[in-house]
Order: structure tokens, then C-alpha cells, then sequence
């Protein structure tokens, strides 16, 4: 990739030099490779990242995008056939439209949710003595470092459909539902649930990097404010907090729109009754993994791939001035 | 200039003797949602050291009362009957996790340091390039990555495990962001008191990354300490599956409810734990985590 990259800017840095020499095919390559041969050290050094992240990341991306459009079930060669993936999606796959709005429901709800509550948790560890922060941030970041058969020991005993399951013996004990709620069953509580467990482990990297970002604002500057007339805490957050981590509430936002769009299977697992549970990524696994219909699972990682990226360009236009 | 400073200094003084009441309430407050947020981490560590009588205790109970090591006694005896040997699978993921991670150290902070402090062609777009991947998922290109996993041959050995998460774009955009705080003057005067630019990334550069390497090895290591996909795609032989696939095929089942509880300790504890030890480094690195 680098190398591909490199003719580009000797275009643009002999353009001030007579027309003819960008059509001298031989000094321009020579000019070329004598640039990567002065820059050497700093393509070696990248090199190892971006074959790797190009052979496992980037080619597996521009495959899927070739794909989707194609109709292929790994046994033949893949058939072009044009938009009719896309077509398919979104007239005719009424499960995808179910799939779509439980990704949207969920995404809705637990990005804006957890991204807020990061930033706030973050804000008042940073209100808290220096001492006693370390605590205070392990308490709440603990959460994420669960590993997920952790969480499906502990919330499967908390929201077990039967009497013996924490959540529905309370109830009952306070006469609050006379039978035990169905929490992974019935279709009214499998999304919330899903919910409400995302939610309990969703101080991550975004608040990590918020807490982090608050211990880098320069205290000079709450000095400077007060000078102007900011004294409480609430209006130190308006005017020098917030201003002064936007970076890393570009950062985490970024790292939330990906996650929540992203949500695989909650905790009532795959499949659940009446897709109440589906979501666009366990849709478009059903298709790859399951039917092997590739180009249409292809299909599928496009659109929620550009709906991320939409997204993710928005928050930068907002949160950054690169837009 | 003077009246400044006099307010300033008036500032300070009554701010110091203001009582700061809302500041003893944010601790107090912080410290019940902590307690709650750490709830299911001690319900875990509390049911892996339940006996059976207490598991099934109705109304259930949160906390145990006899704590026994039962459950790790009937984890091995579970495992007598597997194919192969814990020991094995322990083995298996102590080996991958640590080879991923020092890898991963590895080419991020070659990948980081000319990102960060060289001039090149194309530099900027390699490095919008990692950005915009930030916002990639990985899982949905899964078939076009199977078949270049199998068609390098990387299916059932322990590479498949290691090569493919190596090019981590978060863990690379983390180590660039703290890289470009390193002021530029320290590689200069390197270079005037003659150090080549092997030497300026070897003696300067590396020294100065290590609460970089810390942090992304912790926001990477629970993904490679529970690694069970992996083992379930790629895998065949049952000697080279890892610890997380293995965990994840015998939880399940009420009657296994404390086996399960050990599990999930194993599966959990050493990410905490890692945690605990490297925060202040992960501090200082996220610190300059943004996207600027």
C-alpha cells in the first residue's frame, strides 16, 4: 500500500516543474524508488502492520463488497448478480427489517446510555480525591473485563425463567407477578434484558479513555475560569471540561457507534422465539455460517458497514474540525 | 497582571475554606454505584465457593455462608473425563496469549513510531487508514478471512491464534496518540549527538513506550484469554483447542451451577487482575487516547 501511495505525492511535489517530466515513465520510477529507498527505516517499520492488517483486515473487507454482489455458495465460483442482494434485503427479507429494528432498539438505547454514563462516571471519579480514584475506576471498569462466560453464569442465574432465579423470587416474594416471568423467553424481555446486561459492562475503553482525558485537563485553566466567574463544579464541566476532552469524546464515540451496532447475541442466546432476539449481526452470521449463502450475508456487513461509517463521519463532523 | 494574581490567590483561599459538601456526596454516591457495578463479580467469586446444599438453596442466597473448594475438586474431576487433559488447554492458551501479546507489542510499536515522528509519502493516509478501521467489524468479513486463513495454511496450528489479530487498529491508534506527545526535540538531540535512526526508535523511542505496550496489553488480553471462536473454526485437533473453548463446552446445566462459578473465575480473575497491577500505566497512556 505504501508503495502504491508514494507516485501520488511525486506528483504533487515536481508539479511545479515542466509538464513533460510527469510523462517520463523512467525517471519517474526511478524518482520513486528512490524515495522509498530514502525512506526505508520508516516503510520497514510499517510494513509488518499494514501487510497484516491489509492480508486480514482490509482484503477480507474489499472481498465482502465484491461479494455482495455476487451469489455465491462456496462450492461454485461466485455468479455477478448485480443490486439483486440488496434487492432482496430490503423488499422482500422481512426477517432482516426485524433483525434491523432490534439492532436499532438496542443500539439506540445502550449507545447513547453507556456513552453518557461513561463520560459522567469518568467526570466525578475525577471529583473524587487522587488517592482513592484507582478504586473507583476498577470498580467500574471490572465490568468489561468480564469474560462472557462470566457473564452468562451470573445474569443466567439473576434472570432464570424459573422461581429459583434471583430477579423472579424477589418478585414474588414482594407480590409483585404471581408467576415467574419468562426473561429469556418471552419476547417482551428479550431485548431489555439484552439490554440492561450490555449495559451493566458498558464503562469500557470510551471510559477509561474519559477518565484518563479529565486527568490531562489542565488545572490552570479551572484557575483562569474562575477568574472569569466559573466556580461550581457544573459550570466548570460547560466551560473547560467538556471543551477540553473532545478528543476523546470523539474517540470513544467512535468506538461506541461500532460496538453498539455491532451487538452479536444476548443473553436469551440464538435463536430466540419469534426473533425477538435477532440482531443484524446474527442475521448475517445465520447466512454466512449457517446457509452459506455468502453474498448475501456480504450484503448484509455493507449496509450495517455503512450505516457505522455514516455515523462514525457524522460524529467527526460534530466532535472534530478534520471532518 | 497583579490584580489577577490577587484574584486568583482570593480564589483559591475561600475555595479552601468552603466546605466542599457536594464533593463528600459524589464520594459517597460514586462509592454505592460501585458497590453495585462490582454486584455480579462478587456473586461470582461467592458461588464458586458454595456447596452444592447452597446453590440450591430456594429462596436463592447471594452470599455463601460455608465456603468449601468443592466445585474446583468436581472442575477436575469434569475435566478427568475429557479428551485431553486441563493441563493441556491451560498450556495451549498460556502459549497463545503470551505469543499474541508479545507479537502484538511488537508490530504496534514498530508500526507507531515513523507514524508518529517520521516524514514519508503516504504517511498521513496510512494513518487515516487505521482511523477509519477503527469503525471496522471484524466478524462481518468472515468467510473471505476463512478462506485466506485456510489458503495460508494457518488452520490447525497455533498461528491462527496469533497472526491473524496482530494488526489491531485500536491498539496501534492508542500507541501513535501517545507517541505524538513525545516531544520532537528529544529525537533531534539525539540525532545531534550522532545516533542513527535505528538507534533514535531503539534507544529513545522504546524506552519511552512502555505504558503504551502496558495498556494495549491489557485491553487485549481478555480477548485472547477467552478465545474460543478461534478453536471452534479453525481447529480441528482437539490438543491445540484452547482454554476458553473448553470452558465454554462444559458451563451450562443447573447442576453444574458452581463448576460454571470456578469457570468464570478462571476465565475472569486474570484480566482483573492485570488490571490492577498496570493501571497507572493505562492511565497514562489513555490520557491521550483522542482523536485529534
Amino acid at each position: 500500500m505504501s508503495k502504491k501511495d508514494a507516485p501520488a505525492k511525486e506528483v504533487a511535489k515536481t508539479s511545479d516543474q515542466p509538464k513533460k517530466r510527469l510523462f517520463n515513465v523512467e525517471k519517474r520510477f526511478g524518482y520513486t524508488m528512490h524515495e522509498i529507498w530514502t525512506h526505508k527505516m520508516s516503510y520497514g517499520l510499517v510494513a509488518p502492520f499494514f501487510i497484516l492488517f491489509i492480508t486480514f483486515s482490509l482484503l477480507p473487507l474489499l472481498a465482502s463488497l465484491y461479494l455482495s454482489f455476487c451469489y455465491w455458495n462456496i462450492l461454485q465460483s461466485p455468479v455477478f448478480t448485480g443490486w439483486q442482494n440488496y434487492r432482496y434485503l430490503f423488499v422482500d427479507d422481512s426477517l432482516f427489517l426485524k433483525a434491523f429494528s432490534n439492532t436499532l432498539y438496542y443500539a439506540i438505547i445502550v449507545g447513547p446510555t453507556a456513552y453518557i454514563a461513561s463520560y459522567f462516571f469518568a467526570w466525578f471519579i475525577n471529583q473524587v480525591p487522587k488517592k482513592i480514584r484507582p478504586l473507583y475506576t476498577l470498580a467500574f471498569y471490572a465490568p468489561s473485563l468480564t469474560s462472557s462466560i462470566a457473564m452468562a453464569v451470573v445474569w443466567g442465574v439473576m434472570f432464570s425463567n424459573d422461581s429459583t432465579g434471583y430477579l423472579n423470587s424477589l418478585l414474588l416474594k414482594l407480590n409483585i407477578i404471581s408467576d415467574p416471568v419468562q426473561w429469556t423467553q418471552d419476547v417482551h424481555w428479550i431485548m431489555p434484558v439484552g439490554i440492561i446486561v450490555a449495559l451493566w459492562s458498558s464503562l469500557g475503553t470510551g471510559f477509561l479513555s474519559f477518565v484518563a482525558g479529565f486527568t490531562n485537563v489542565d488545572k490552570e485553566l479551572y484557575d483562569a475560569a474562575a477568574v472569569d466567574g466559573v466556580t461550581s463544579r457544573f459550570q466548570r464541566l460547560l466551560y473547560v471540561d467538556i471543551p477540553q476532552t473532545m478528543p476523546q469524546l470523539l474517540f470513544a464515540a467512535v468506538l461506541q457507534i461500532t460496538g453498539s451496532l455491532s451487538v452479536g447475541g444476548t443473553l436469551a442466546g440464538h435463536p430466540t422465539p419469534e426473533d425477538a432476539g435477532l440482531t443484524v449481526m446474527l442475521h448475517l452470521s445465520d447466512y454466512s455460517g449457517t446457509r452459506f449463502e455468502v453474498g448475501y450475508a456480504s450484503a448484509i456487513a455493507v449496509v450495517l458497514s455503512l450505516l457505522i461509517f455514516g455515523l462514525g463521519r457524522a460524529a467527526f463532523k460534530i466532535l472534530s474540525d478534520k471532518g | 497582571m497583579l490584580r489577577v494574581d490577587q484574584v486568583d490567590v482570593d480564589y483559591l483561599k475561600r475555595a479552601k475554606k468552603r466546605k466542599d459538601y457536594a464533593g463528600r456526596v459524589i464520594i459517597v454516591l460514586l462509592a454505592l454505584a460501585g458497590m453495585v457495578s462490582m454486584l455480579p463479580l462478587v456473586y461470582l467469586v461467592s458461588t464458586a465457593f458454595k456447596p452444592p446444599e447452597e446453590l440450591f438453596l430456594y429462596p436463592p442466597r447471594f452470599f455463601v455462608s460455608n465456603p468449601t473448594l468443592d466445585n474446583f475438586k468436581m472442575l477436575s474431576q469434569v475435566t478427568a473425563n475429557s479428551l485431553v487433559p486441563f493441563t493441556r488447554y491451560l498450556f495451549n492458551t498460556v502459549l497463545i496469549t503470551v505469543a499474541y501479546l508479545f507479537f502484538l507489542v511488537w508490530v504496534n510499536t514498530m508500526a507507531c513510531y515513523p507514524l508518529s515522528k517520521h516524514t514519508f509519502p503516504g504517511k498521513k493516509f496510512l494513518f487515516n487508514m487505521v482511523t477509519y478501521s477503527l469503525m471496522f467489524i471484524a466478524s462481518a468479513a468472515g468467510i473471505p478471512l476463512y478462506l485466506i486463513i485456510t489458503g495460508l495454511h494457518l488452520d490447525n496450528t497455533y498461528l491462527v491464534f496469533v497472526i491473524p489479530g496482530l494488526a489491531n487498529s485500536t491498539a496501534l491508534f492508542l500507541m501513535k496518540q501517545f507517541m505524538d506527545q513525545v516531544p520532537n526535540e528529544i529525537f533531534e538531540a539525539g540525532k545531534i549527538d550522532g545516533a542513527s535512526e535505528w538507534q533514535l526508535y531503539t534507544k529513545i523511542a522504546l524506552p519511552l513506550l512502555k505504558n503504551a505496550q502496558a495498556t494495549i496489553i491489557i485491553l487485549c488480553f481478555g480477548g485472547i484469554w477467552n478465545e474460543s471462536g478461534t478453536s471452534t473454526t479453525y481447529i480441528y485437533k482437539e490438543q491445540l483447542r484452547s482454554l476458553g473453548f473448553f470452558m465454554s463446552t462444559i458451563g451450562g446445566g443447573i447442576a453444574r451451577q458452581g463448576v460454571a462459578g470456578v469457570t468464570a473465575l478462571i476465565m475472569t480473575f486474570p484480566s482483573i487482575i492485570i488490571f490492577v497491577i498496570q493501571q497507572s500505566r493505562v492511565m497514562d497512556t489513555m490520557a491521550h487516547s483522542g482523536i485529534k
